[in-house]
């Protein structure tokens, strides 16, 4: 029987955390294995572990996966959270690239010097509030179902459930006028593996504080 | 009989020159509607065929794809393009997404004044041969097949290749130090779809020039 899969990265969100919340969502369990210091990262390196010598690495299955998006893919297409056919994946990869692309920003925020952050929020409140909630919050009005893409639950709604909370510790109030996103999270948040992992306790991360943001460059730089 | 796919972009590689690739090596013909003018891109907003408001976007199976590798992964595994289980799926998504990086570093220096541009010519170049081409290198010594992935063409040569051709061109000699990418640059540019689209009169786009910057900040505004 194959272990557990291990997730190395350091002890934040960054981008390991949609991974955590797929796998979460899938009820398999998983380790994690916290690189603190330059060493720690230099050993993965030189171990010949880090395909392009970045991470998110996750170890599964006898592979050592890297590359965010191919991780993510791999265990939604695993576990039944891709849709029925390439045209539903065509549909869950359109609308997980546009949560990419607002997530990346928020990503970076806990980085920023603080004179970069009030443009910065600002940014991302203008796209939630503009481009991105706009479009999710039409699609779900367009079929009148429960999940995005074919009427059952994929790693579209698990990723833009995260995305719902995290927008929302930015801007508290940017769900005011998206009552059927608001639905979709309130749905996802239930599902017994989701309701798990949003209690305390969980492998799930707080907001990148500063001393995680000074820890991550020590180990970057 | 199915349409054939139409690409909305402007008329240079940016992002969607990867999907003309991929098109161009299945043999799949395509048409093209570039947008030259504010006035196209708002109007191509306004009609609802943005889901973010952002090109590219493929018309194709009666769907209007956006989202640039969400339409490349629907061609791969449309035209057999992406491996024969998950397990190569899962390898083709990891050496894309890191070609695809490499070249949309590219593709956003053009637009750079020009002390940006050669810091960031020089940290591409940099990453090329310290991160990227080492790796693939390694891949094809490690298992001495002529292709990346299960020992079969898929859509992670094709994209390896663009970016080779694309590193070339800012530093011709960067491939002396791996001699199985030099071999393998010449085994996929001979694959017949490609060498097609690698000559003169193909809907293959040129480098960026001047205008073309031009035409990309007018349309988008920045």
């Amino acid at each position: 029987m194959a272990g557990k899969p291990i997730l190395h990265y350091f002890d934040g969100r960054g981008r390991m955390e949609p991974i955590r919340w797929l796998l979460a969502a899938t009820g398999e369990e998983f380790e994690e294995k916290f690189m603190k210091t330059r060493e720690d990262l230099e050993k993965l390196r030189n171990d010949g572990s880090l395909m392009f010598q970045q991470v998110p690495m996750v170890e599964i299955d006898g592979m050592k996966l890297v590359q965010t998006k191919a991780i993510l893919n791999y265990i939604a297409a695993k576990h039944n959270l891709y849709g029925k056919d390439i045209k539903e994946r065509a549909l869950i990869d359109m609308y997980t690239e546009g949560m990419a692309d607002l997530n990346e920003m928020i990503i970076y925020y806990p980085s920023l010097p603080p004179g970069d952050k009030e443009g910065r929020l600002t940014q991302i409140k203008e796209k939630a509030r503009n481009r991105y909630f706009p479009a999710f919050e039409k699609v779900l009005k367009s079929h009148g179902q429960d999940y995005l893409v074919g009427n059952r639950l994929s790693k579209a709604d698990v990723h833009l459930t995260e995305l719902l909370y995290h927008t929302e510790e930015l801007d508290s109030t940017v769900l005011a006028n998206f009552p059927l996103l608001k639905a979709l999270r309130t749905r996802v948040s239930n599902l017994p593996t989701m309701k798990k992992f949003l209690q305390p306790g969980s492998q799930r991360k707080p907001f990148d504080d500063e001393k995680c943001v000074e820890a991550v460059k020590k180990i970057f730089s | 009989m199915a349409a054939k796919p139409k690409l909305y972009y402007f008329n240079g590689r940016g992002r969607m020159e990867s999907i003309r690739w991929l098109l161009a090596a299945a043999g799949v013909e395509f048409e093209e509607e570039f947008i030259e003018t504010r006035e196209h891109y708002e109007k191509l907003q306004k009609d609802g065929c943005l889901l973010f408001g952002q090109v590219p976007l493929v018309e194709i199976d009666g769907m209007m794809l956006t989202q640039t590798r969400a339409i490349l992964s629907y061609l791969a595994a449309k035209y057999n393009l992406y491996g024969k289980d998950l397990k190569e799926r899962v390898r083709i998504d990891m050496y894309t997404d890191g070609t695809l990086d490499l070249m949309i570093m590219i593709a956003r220096a053009a637009f750079q004044p020009p002390k940006e541009k050669e810091e960031n010519y020089a940290e591409i170049m940099k990453k090329a041969k310290t991160r990227y081409f080492p790796t693939f290198e390694k891949i094809l010594k490690d298992h001495g097949e002529d292709f990346l992935v299960g020992n079969k063409f898929s859509w992670a040569d094709i994209q390896l290749l663009e970016a080779i051709l694309m590193v070339e061109e800012l530093d011709a000699p960067v491939l002396s130090d791996f001699p199985l990418l030099k071999a393998f640059k010449t085994r996929i540019s001979n694959i017949p779809t490609i060498k097609k689209f690698l000559q003169h009169g193909s809907q293959r786009k040129p480098p960026p020039d001047s205008h073309y910057v031009e035409v990309v900040k007018t349309v988008l505004q920045f």
